[in-house]
């Protein structure tokens, strides 16, 4: 069993706005059929577990509430798998500039 | 404050929410008609074009240089017939404070909030505006609020919009991220009723007059390097703030270049999809938004929009995915900046119309944005990928948004494409006479007329012509 995640730590939370019935009459249906979440983040106010339904001090002084899903959240940002494509754009063009030198 | 939060409530309040929260009075400019005062809503933020470059000038927003790229024009020039090849000319936007020309915008919405006694700002968006509120916030030292739609309904994100979340918590905003869903802005409206922030809306007039120094600066700066005004200037469009703005300070610098509106093509992809959602590679300059806010501007979260596209552009063409994200490797490639992409959406139709021109005249594409992890040619294209949409080169007209990105086989494919204006001038006066459901009277008329720059005697045929196919069908 992992250690409770600390009152104060900085935390993401997930909270259901709209549950799938209440939700605006004219969108598709792919997007009736799920729920409109909302993820916030700030300071926990108590010890708690993940999953548990915790209140957080956001970053302007507001609370809300919501499933605690992570701590410390991870920016899950990178450059992704090399597209290999986009070499050939550049090669090709400067070829083609290169035929009479670059102006 | 009032109690019912459920969704009817809270949208049946909307009037007197945005009221207290737009911080101008729409109503005083109204007709009762179609018609209403649009210059007088504008004039009625209180500032004149020497006050908006003074508010920026003092944030550092603006005097962002004008860039020849000599390289690029070198390979328009090697794609056109003889003669042909336009200079072309980039407004180095990225140059901005937060990294885009929404710093123009978010500079007045800023300051107007701080000087009408605001505690904070919110704004609803998944584009660089967020960032540039989020960094005027932090100079004037008000709060701020950015809420985006980032996810579908699987948790999974656009990699550009969770790199603009980051960016807005860098300055000290709060960002509050949605799954797919119109219902984002009656989360704005239930946070604008529990905060009592501003609304520094997109399309909210103060917004607008804040790009307006984006057109004038740029018609100074091509005066002073190369003797006289550009012959065209491309616009990204999406929102229609960046066309109506710039549009509207070149003007006022005396400069009569063609405006011309660039969207990437996102046709077939319905923008409230949860499962197309992560189809798309481009999440602002598409026609998504480009169409719907150009043909009915006034359905945003302001009662009536300051970005009025149809009265400016003379021209409206579409690139695909595959066109931009060529055109910013090759940015990269040729001339050593590494921006974009969707900033890029402007320059890749510069490329191809700069073909159409002679090689003495001059086309300017008029922003660049910021680039980094996330919000790049690679990681949006390998998401693609990921997501199943197909990428090769071939001919970037066959493209069909969601299935596959095509980059163009040489250079020469990269074409911007004409969408009809005068279909989109119809549809106009469609919407607006269908609303008002009866014969627009002669001050409507009027007023269509110049919303989108037809005749009158043009614009009320359009509205004959909509009634009879509503009382005839």
């Amino acid at each position: 069993m992992a250690d409770k995640i600390k009152k104060g730590t900085f935390v993401r939370v997930r909270r259901v706005i709209l549950e799938a019935g209440q939700r605006d009459g004219r969108i598709p249906d792919e997007t009736r059929i799920v729920p409109f979440v909302m993820w916030g983040k700030g300071f926990l106010q108590r010890d708690a577990d993940l999953g548990e339904e915790v209140t957080v001090l956001t970053r302007t002084g507001r609370f809300e509430s919501g499933v605690l899903e992570e701590a410390c959240p991870q920016y899950e940002l990178d450059y992704g798998k090399f597209v290999p494509e986009l070499l050939r754009v550049g090669d090709d063009a400067r070829a083609m500039l290169l035929k009479d030198g670059l102006s | 404050m009032s109690g019912d939060m459920s969704y009817n409530a809270v949208m049946s309040r909307k009037n007197e929410i945005i009221k207290a929260a737009a911080g101008l009075d729409f109503e005083k400019f109204e007709s009762g008609g179609i018609a209403f005062d649009y210059e007088g809503i504008m004039e009625s933020t209180g500032y004149g074009l020497d006050e908006v470059r003074a508010v920026q000038s003092e944030v550092s927003v603006g005097g962002t240089p004008v860039i020849e790229l000599r390289n690029l024009t070198a390979l328009a020039r090697k794609c056109a017939p003889s003669g042909k090849g336009a200079r072309i000319f980039i407004k180095d936007e990225a140059a901005n404070p937060s990294g885009s020309f929404k710093d123009r915008r978010a500079a007045m919405a800023v300051y107007q909030a701080k000087k009408a006694g605001y505690p904070g700002v919110i704004a609803a968006t998944s584009g660089n505006y967020g960032a540039a509120v989020a960094s005027q916030a932090a100079i004037r030292g008000i709060k701020c609020i950015v809420v985006q739609e980032t996810y579908d309904s699987r948790m999974t994100g656009q990699p550009e919009i969770i790199e603009k979340a980051r960016k807005c918590e860098a300055y000290g905003a709060e960002v509050l991220q949605t799954t797919v869903g119109p219902e984002l802005f009656y989360l704005s409206l239930r946070l604008l009723e529990e905060t009592g922030y501003f609304s520094a809306s997109l399309y909210s007039p103060f917004g607008i007059i804040g790009v307006e120094t984006l057109g004038y600066e740029l018609a100074e700066q091509m005066l002073r390097r190369t003797g006289r005004h550009p012959d065209v200037v491309v616009c990204t469009n999406a929102g229609g703030g960046n066309l109506t703005g710039t549009a509207r300070g070149l003007r006022k610098a005396g400069c009569y270049a063609s405006v011309v509106a660039a969207s990437v093509n996102l046709a077939g992809l319905h923008m409230a999809s949860d499962t197309a959602f992560n189809k798309k590679s481009f999440t602002t300059g598409h026609t998504g938004f480009g169409i719907p806010f150009a043909t009915n501007p006034d359905r945003s979260d302001v009662p009536r929009s300051g970005a009025r596209p149809l009265r400016y552009l003379d021209r409206y063409v579409i690139v695909s995915q595959g066109d931009v994200f060529c055109m910013t490797e090759l940015l990269a490639n040729l001339e050593g900046l590494e921006r974009g992409p969707a900033g890029n959406t402007s320059l890749a139709a510069a490329f191809s119309l700069a073909q159409e021109m002679d090689a003495g005249q001059i086309i300017v594409a008029q922003e660049t944005e910021y680039t980094g992890a996330g919000k790049h040619v690679q990681p949006q294209m390998s998401f693609a990928r990921r997501n199943g949409v197909e990428i090769r080169f071939g001919d970037p007209k066959d493209e069909v948004p969601g299935k596959n990105i095509i980059l163009p086989e040489n250079p020469a494919l990269l074409k911007a494409r004409d969408i009809e204006t005068d279909s989109l001038r119809v549809s106009f006066i469609r919407h607006a006479v269908e609303n008002f459901g009866a014969m627009p009277g002669d001050e409507d008329i009027k007023f269509l007329a110049a919303e989108t720059s037809l005749s009158a005697e043009r614009a009320e045929e359009i509205a004959g012509d909509v009634l009879a196919s509503r009382d005839g069908g």
